[in-house]
């Protein structure tokens, strides 16, 4: 039994490590984007306009992943357009979270009228179509790096409140919580002490999957412009541009693709990789 | 003065009862057995004096006194600390019931920590004493394991030293073997048995064996759809049952004296003329409540 536990922390898990990497090399690049980006991401050139990548002829020293059609610099724009698609899913993803997954274990463990309240307003909340509602919510709030944060939380905490819920559901249902009310713990001390440990990697693993969807919810809302103002450099809205120039300029909308899919791809995986690792089976 | 009294309990799911007019009483030290089929509603009883029945059942009647105090007129605050301090549980399936995301030792410690109010410096001593007691080998080890590392034979045991810690004057064990298998089951009923010896604990043992029920306890208790039909001393029980559903009950344990002897079901005619008895008692607490 210990030699399978160290076997299992000597096994590395790929996927685990691979989808950590990248996102802990966002991070540093984000963090560090100043430092990083080889040009000012929001200088336009039009003598440098539409410049390729340094591996292609005809590109030119100071721009290694070209420009695009204003002469804006591809890289430093996707080092700064990380800086606010990491900002969105932290802040974004923890709210939503939190939010969820407190109405979840409120829901799920004390049952009874607040579960009632707690599950029809998640039904209701549902039958809307969420894009939809994130842009009717952005339309009515304004454009902001806020008003996207306010809309992912208002729009995604139900996908953490239905789980959470029935988690908790399960988790009440067992023998060690009849133990521990019979040990004297009153409602709300199980909730936090008996309930809470055994869902805590369910709410992790949902957390990691959150920051994916509010990096591709934010993405999606600067691809149709309603993000921050448009000068600002977003994965969305070099998307957006780089559609309009895919037949001379592939470079400006190959770039924050594969960024953002790489970003989004990870943090599901890293998801995933967790959920291995807290199994405690497999632990 | 017994420890423990139910008086008249009336239980419910909606308007099927669960429990009829159950009376039982478990003198200080006393080992009761509570004997019945699968949904007779043994385990329903030890759950109604600890507070953890199901919230679709309702207590529709009766009292439960705990040294002459009825439980459920007191606050649920109250009711948990005289619970805490005075009743404990061995629990069905060891299984689930230390929680799988906690050390061993902190969740057991809880108790005294909480209720009694030991420093936990103390209660740990006092814990790993227990495990000492219940034959667990390096009990400090134990204490920093998660529950999914030990066998199940060795949770049962830590939930028995568990249950005696805080030194209740009465456990209930609801059928604590049943998650085993054979060979550890009996290396548990001992050890409960000569735990409850060495504390003097009056002991709630619900169960369906009555092999066990032979071995392990002074009087029994035999319900039948929520119905007490025998409350008499275990002795009495195997020479001569008084109810008919008893004496079949004993007719069907098989005997390993006779192994080509094949397996007695209890008599239909005996089920009916228990199901007539029960309709007969429902219909006259109907009539009561209505006369009321």
């Amino acid at each position: 039994m210990a030699d399978g536990r160290a076997a299992a922390k000597r096994r590395i898990n790929p996927r685990l490590w691979l989808s950590g990497g990248w996102l802990l090399i966002l991070a540093v690049a984000a963090l560090a984007a100043p430092l990083l980006a080889p040009q000012d991401p929001l200088a336009q050139d039009l003598f440098a306009s539409r410049l390729p990548p340094m591996w292609q002829g005809g590109s030119e020293p100071g721009f290694p992943l070209g420009t695009d059609s204003l002469g804006r610099d591809v890289l430093s724009r996707v080092l700064y357009g990380a800086r606010i698609a990491l900002l969105v899913a932290l802040v974004a993803g923890t709210c939503t979270c939190a939010l969820g997954a407190v109405l979840g274990l409120i829901a799920g463990y004390y049952r009874g009228w607040a579960d009632v309240v707690i599950s029809r307003l998640i039904e209701i909340w549902m039958a809307f179509p969420p894009v939809l509602f994130a842009i009717l919510l952005i339309a009515v709030m304004g454009t902001g790096l806020t008003s996207i944060i306010v809309a992912i939380v208002v729009i995604d905490w139900t996908r953490f409140a239905r789980v959470i819920r029935a988690e908790a559901m399960t988790q009440g249902a067992m023998d060690y919580v009849a133990s521990a009310k019979v040990a004297g713990r009153g409602r709300f001390g199980i909730m936090i002490r008996e309930i809470l440990p055994n869902v805590l990697p369910t709410i992790v693993v949902l957390l990691t999957l959150e920051m994916g969807i509010a990096v591709i919810v934010e993405a999606i809302l600067s691809f149709v412009n309603l993000s921050i103002s448009t000068d600002d450099p977003t994965w969305g809205s070099m998307i957006a541009e780089g559609r309009a120039a895919i037949h001379h300029s592939w470079w400006v909308l190959v770039v924050p693709l594969i960024t953002l899919f790489l970003t989004v791809l990870s943090f599901s995986q890293l998801g995933e990789g967790l959920k291995d690792h807290f199994d405690p089976v497999l632990r | 003065m017994s420890f423990l009294e139910l008086k008249n309990l009336n239980a419910r799911v909606g308007p099927l009862p669960i429990l009829r007019d159950v009376s039982l009483q478990v003198a200080p030290g006393e080992v009761r057995a509570l004997v019945g089929e699968s949904g007779a509603g043994k385990s329903m009883i030890g759950k109604a004096i600890l507070g953890t029945l199901p919230d679709a059942i309702r207590i529709t009647g009766g009292e439960i006194l705990l040294e002459g105090e009825d439980l459920q007129a007191m606050s649920p605050k109250d009711r948990r600390r005289m619970i805490g301090a005075k009743v404990a549980l061995i629990p069905q399936d060891p299984l689930t019931a230390l929680n799988p995301a906690r050390r061993v030792g902190p969740q057991i410690c809880n108790r005294l920590v909480d209720i009694l109010g030991w420093r936990r410096r103390e209660a740990e001593a006092r814990v790993i004493e227990l495990l000492h007691e219940v034959h667990i080998p390096a009990p400090e080890r134990v204490m920093r394991a998660y529950p999914h590392e030990l066998s199940g034979g060795m949770r049962q045991r830590i939930l028995i030293a568990s249950a005696f810690a805080a030194e209740p004057q009465l456990i209930i064990a609801d059928e604590p073997t049943t998650a085993l298998d054979v060979t550890v089951q009996k290396q548990i009923l001992r050890l409960i048995r000569d735990m409850q010896a060495r504390h003097g604990t009056a002991l709630l043992f619900v169960t369906h064996d009555l092999g066990v029920v032979s071995k392990l306890c002074q009087s029994m208790t035999v319900l039948f759809g929520g119905k007490v039909l025998e409350d008499t001393s275990v002795d009495q029980f195997f020479s001569a049952p008084d109810h008919a559903y008893s004496a079949a009950l004993l007719a069907a344990t098989p005997k390993y004296t006779d192994p080509g002897g094949s397996l007695m079901p209890v008599p239909e005619a005996t089920i009916h003329a228990v199901e007539a008895e029960i309709a007969a008692h429902d219909l006259a607490h109907q009539t009561e409540t209505v006369r009321q």
